[in-house]
C-alpha cells in the first residue's frame, strides 16, 4: 500500500475545481488511457489576465487526482508569468510530498499546464523535438534531461519515477544513463565492442581464464580441469579430480566453466568434455 | 469500520479450527520432531497425520508430500529439482500468465542458459494445448503450468496438459496454490508429477506450504541441510503451521461443496449485479472454466489503485491489475497477454470470496460500488468523450 499524506488522500476524496471552465483561454492535455494516467486541464483569465478558474478532468490512480487537483489550487489567483514558473516540486510540496514512484503524477501537472499556457499564446502544438529514448511510454531526450537538471536526478529509476522512462521494457536503461551522466558532467564511459581475437589469442584466452578464474575455484572443492583442445569455437575440457566423479558435473561445467569462458573471452563459446 | 474482505487470492484468515489445533504446539507441546526422547517424537506423530490430510485432499500418499514455507519454495524446488536432475536438458516449457513464483524464476534461468518456451493465452485467458505440443522437444526438462490463474480464476485443462506432458516424457510440475481447496484435485486421476500449494491460501497461516512428489519422480533437493522430510529438504519443521496445515486441508475437502455451491452463488450475483448496474464493465477471462470465488471485472475509463482506495474508505478489501497498485508503470502481465485493452486493463478490480463472506457483504459491495466508478468516471476526461462519441452516433 502506498504512503499518502492525509493531503493527498483529501485532495483524492474530496478533488477541487472539477470539471471544465467554460469558453478557456487554455487548454492543455497530457498522457494517455494508455499510459494509465491522464489530465486535462482548462483555465480562464481575467481582465487583469490572472488565472480567474481553473478546472481538471483526470483519469489515473489516487496521487494523480490529488495531483491534478492540487495544480488547480496553487494557480488560481497567478499570472500567467508566475504560472509558467510552478515546477512538478512545487505541487508535490503543496500535497506535503508523493510518494517517489509516484511523482511523475506531479510532472504531468506541470505539463498540461505548460500546454495551457502555450495553447492561450497560440503556440500550441510545439513540434516534439528531441529523440526518442523510451518507446514504451513515448518520452524524449529532451524530457528527460529537463527532468534529471530539475529535480537532480541520479539514477535510472529516477528518471523512472519521474518521468516514466524506462518503465517498460528496460532496453532504453543506458541511454538514460547516458543522459544523467552528462548533465551530471560525468565522463562518458565508451563502451569497447570486443574486437575479433585471432585464434592464438584466443587460445591463450581461455587458458589463462581457466588457470587464473576457474581452476581456482575448483580446486576449493578437490576438482581439477585440464584443456584438451580448442576446435573453432568449441572448448574440449577433462574433468579431473572430484569433478571427474560428481553427478552435477555437468551442471558446473554448463553453469560455470562455460559461463565463465563466455563471459572473460567470446560469448560463441561452448564447453564439451572429452570423450573417454 | 466493519471490514468486508473480498480479496481471498491474496491472502485468506485463519480458520478458528486451524488456530486452535496450532496453539498447544506453541508451549505444550514445542519439541523437535526428530528429537529421540518422547516428548519429542510426540510431535513427529501429530505431523503425520497433518501430512496424511494434506494428502487426502489431493488424492496422494503421505509420503509424497514435502512440507515447504511457502508456494514460492514449492515451486523453486520442483523447477530446480527437475533442471538439476535432468542436466543435459536446457529448455522450459511455461505460460505467459503464471504467477511471478514461476514467471520470474523462469525468466532468471533464460538469462543463465535456459531456453524458456512461454505459452501465450487467448483473449478469454485459455491455453491451446496444441502450442504445448509443437513446444515439448527432447531438450524439455519440465513443464511448468499453473493449474488456476490467481487474477482471474480461469482453470487451465490440466488433465489434458498432464497427459501431452507426461506422455511425451517430461517431467510436468502444477502450480495449484489457487486452485487446492477451491476445485476437486485427485492426483490419482490426473498424471502431474509435482503439485505446489500454500497455506494462506486456504485458512491455514503465512509461512507454510507443500510440494506433492509423485513417486519415482526424479528429485533434488532445492534447501540442503538435514535430514527432516526424508533428505529432501533440511531444515527444522515449521510444527505449529504444519499442524494448521493439516487442519486447514481437512476443513477445505469439508468445505468443497460449500465453495462451488455458495460461493460460487455469491461470487456470480456479485458480478452479474455489477455488470447490469455499471455501464462499460466486462469480465475478464473465461467464464465457464473459472474457479468458483474469483472474478476479474474490468471498468472502462477509470484506474483501478483509485477505485480500491475509494472502497477502503468503505472497508471493502480487494485487488487490482493496474499498473499503480503493483508499483510498476505497466498494468498486470496477465491482462496483458490476454490482449485486455489498456482502457480496461488499467480499471481492473479483482474480487475472490471465500466461504467466510455473507451475502449482507456481497449485497454492501453491489450498493456501494457503482457510485464509486460513477464518480471516477466524472472525474475522468475520457469518459466525457466517450459519452458524446455515443451521444453522436
Amino acid at each position: 500500500m502506498w504512503e499518502y499524506t492525509d493531503k493527498v488522500v483529501d485532495h483524492f476524496l474530496h478533488p477541487r475545481n472539477v470539471g471544465e471552465v467554460e469558453n478557456p483561454d487554455g487548454i492543455g492535455e497530457e498522457g494517455s488511457l494508455a499510459c494509465g494516467d491522464a489530465l486535462k486541464l482548462t483555465f480562464k483569465l481575467d481582465e487583469n489576465k490572472r488565472i480567474k478558474d481553473a478546472k481538471f478532468q483526470t483519469f489515473g490512480c489516487a496521487s494523480a487526482i490529488a495531483s491534478s487537483s492540487a495544480l488547480t489550487e496553487i494557480v488560481k489567483g497567478m499570472t500567467l508569468k508566475e504560472a509558467e514558473k510552478v515546477t512538478n516540486e512545487d505541487i508535490a510540496r503543496y500535497l506535503g510530498g508523493l510518494p517517489k514512484e509516484k511523482m511523475h503524477c506531479s510532472v504531468m501537472g506541470r505539463d498540461a499546464l505548460e500546454k495551457a499556457i502555450a495553447y492561450y499564446r497560440g503556440e500550441a502544438e510545439k513540434e516534439v523535438e528531441g529523440e526518442l529514448v523510451c518507446e514504451c511510454f513515448g518520452v524524449n531526450d529532451v524530457e528527460i534531461e529537463r527532468q534529471v537538471r530539475e529535480s537532480n536526478l541520479t539514477t535510472v529509476e529516477d528518471v523512472t519515477d519521474y518521468t516514466k522512462a524506462g518503465g517498460g521494457c528496460e532496453s532504453c536503461h543506458d541511454k538514460i544513463q547516458e543522459i544523467i551522466d552528462e548533465v551530471h558532467g560525468k565522463p562518458h564511459v565508451v563502451r569497447l565492442k570486443p574486437v575479433g581475437l585471432t585464434n592464438i589469442q584466443k587460445i591463450k584466452l581461455i587458458e589463462q581464464t581457466l588457470e587464473r578464474e576457474i581452476k581456482p575455484s575448483l580446486k576449493k572443492d578437490g576438482g581439477d580441469i585440464e584443456l584438451i583442445d580448442v576446435d573453432g569455437n568449441t572448448v574440449i575440457v577433462k574433468l579431473q579430480g572430484t569433478c571427474a566423479t560428481c553427478v552435477a558435473s555437468q551442471v558446473t561445467l554448463k553453469h560455470y566453466v562455460e559461463a565463465k569462458l563466455r563471459e572473460l573471452v567470446t560469448p560463441e563459446l561452448v564447453v564439451e568434455e572429452v570423450q573417454s | 469500520m466493519k471490514v468486508i474482505y473480498a480479496d481471498n487470492n491474496a491472502t485468506t484468515q485463519v480458520a478458528p479450527e486451524v488456530l486452535e489445533e496450532m496453539l498447544p504446539y506453541f508451549h505444550d507441546l514445542y519439541g523437535n520432531p526428530s528429537s529421540m526422547h518422547s516428548f519429542g517424537g510426540q510431535v513427529a506423530q501429530e505431523l503425520k497425520e497433518a501430512r496424511g490430510k494434506v494428502a487426502s485432499l489431493i488424492g496422494a500418499a503421505p509420503d509424497e508430500i514435502l512440507f515447504t514455507s511457502c508456494g514460492t519454495e514449492s515451486d523453486s524446488t520442483a523447477i530446480q529439482a527437475a533442471i538439476v536432475s535432468h542436466p543435459d536438458k536446457r529448455h522450459i516449457i511455461t505460460t505467459r500468465v503464471e504467477h511471478p513464483a514461476v514467471k520470474n524464476l523462469c525468466e532468471y534461468l533464460e538469462k543463465n542458459g535456459y531456453r524458456v518456451t512461454f505459452l501465450p493465452v487467448d483473449r478469454q485467458g485459455r491455453l491451446n494445448p496444441e502450442d504445448l505440443y509443437k513446444s515439448l522437444s527432447k531438450d524439455t526438462a519440465i513443464v511448468s503450468i499453473m493449474w488456476a490463474n490467481n487474477e482471474t480464476g480461469v482453470i487451465f485443462p490440466i488433465e489434458e496438459i498432464a497427459q501431452i506432458v507426461t506422455q511425451s516424457g517430461v517431467v510436468f510440475h502444477t502450480d495449484a496454490v489457487q486452485a487446492v481447496g477451491k476445485i476437486p484435485i485427485d492426483v490419482q486421476k490426473i498424471s502431474v508429477d509435482m503439485l505446489s500449494l500454500s497455506g494462506h491460501k486456504i485458512h491455514a497461516p503465512k509461512g507454510v506450504g507443500a510440494l506433492y512428489v509423485r513417486k519415482g519422480t526424479k528429485f533434488t533437493p532445492f534447501l540442503i541441510g538435514g535430514h527432516q522430510e526424508r533428505g529432501r529438504r533440511g531444515g527444522t519443521e515449521n510444527v505449529a503451521s504444519i499442524i494448521g496445515l493439516g487442519k486447514a486441508c481437512e476443513l477445505a475437502g469439508e468445505h468443497i461443496e460449500e465453495e462451488n455451491e455458495r460461493v460460487r452463488y455469491l461470487r456470480d450475483k456479485l458480478e452479474n449485479e455489477i455488470l447490469k448496474l455499471v455501464p462499460n464493465a466486462m469480465v475478464n477471462g473465461d467464464r465457464e472454466h473459472r474457479l468458483p470465488n474469483t472474478t476479474s471485472i474490468s471498468f472502462e475509463y477509470v484506474e483501478g489503485e483509485a477505485i480500491l482506495l475509494m472502497m477502503n474508505e468503505l472497508g471493502i478489501c480487494a485487488s487490482s491489475g493496474s499498473a499503480c497498485t503493483s508499483g510498476s508503470l505497466e498494468p498486470s502481465h496477465v491482462l496483458r497477454a490476454m490482449g485486455v485493452p489498456f482502457t480496461a486493463a488499467h480499471g481492473s478490480i479483482r474480487f475472490s470470496l471465500s466461504i467466510y463472506n455473507t451475502e449482507e457483504e456481497i449485497d454492501f459491495i453491489i450498493a456501494k460500488l457503482p457510485p464509486i466508478i460513477e464518480r471516477l468516471r466524472e472525474l475522468s476526461p475520457y469518459w466525457d468523450q466517450s459519452k458524446t462519441a455515443a451521444a453522436s452516433q
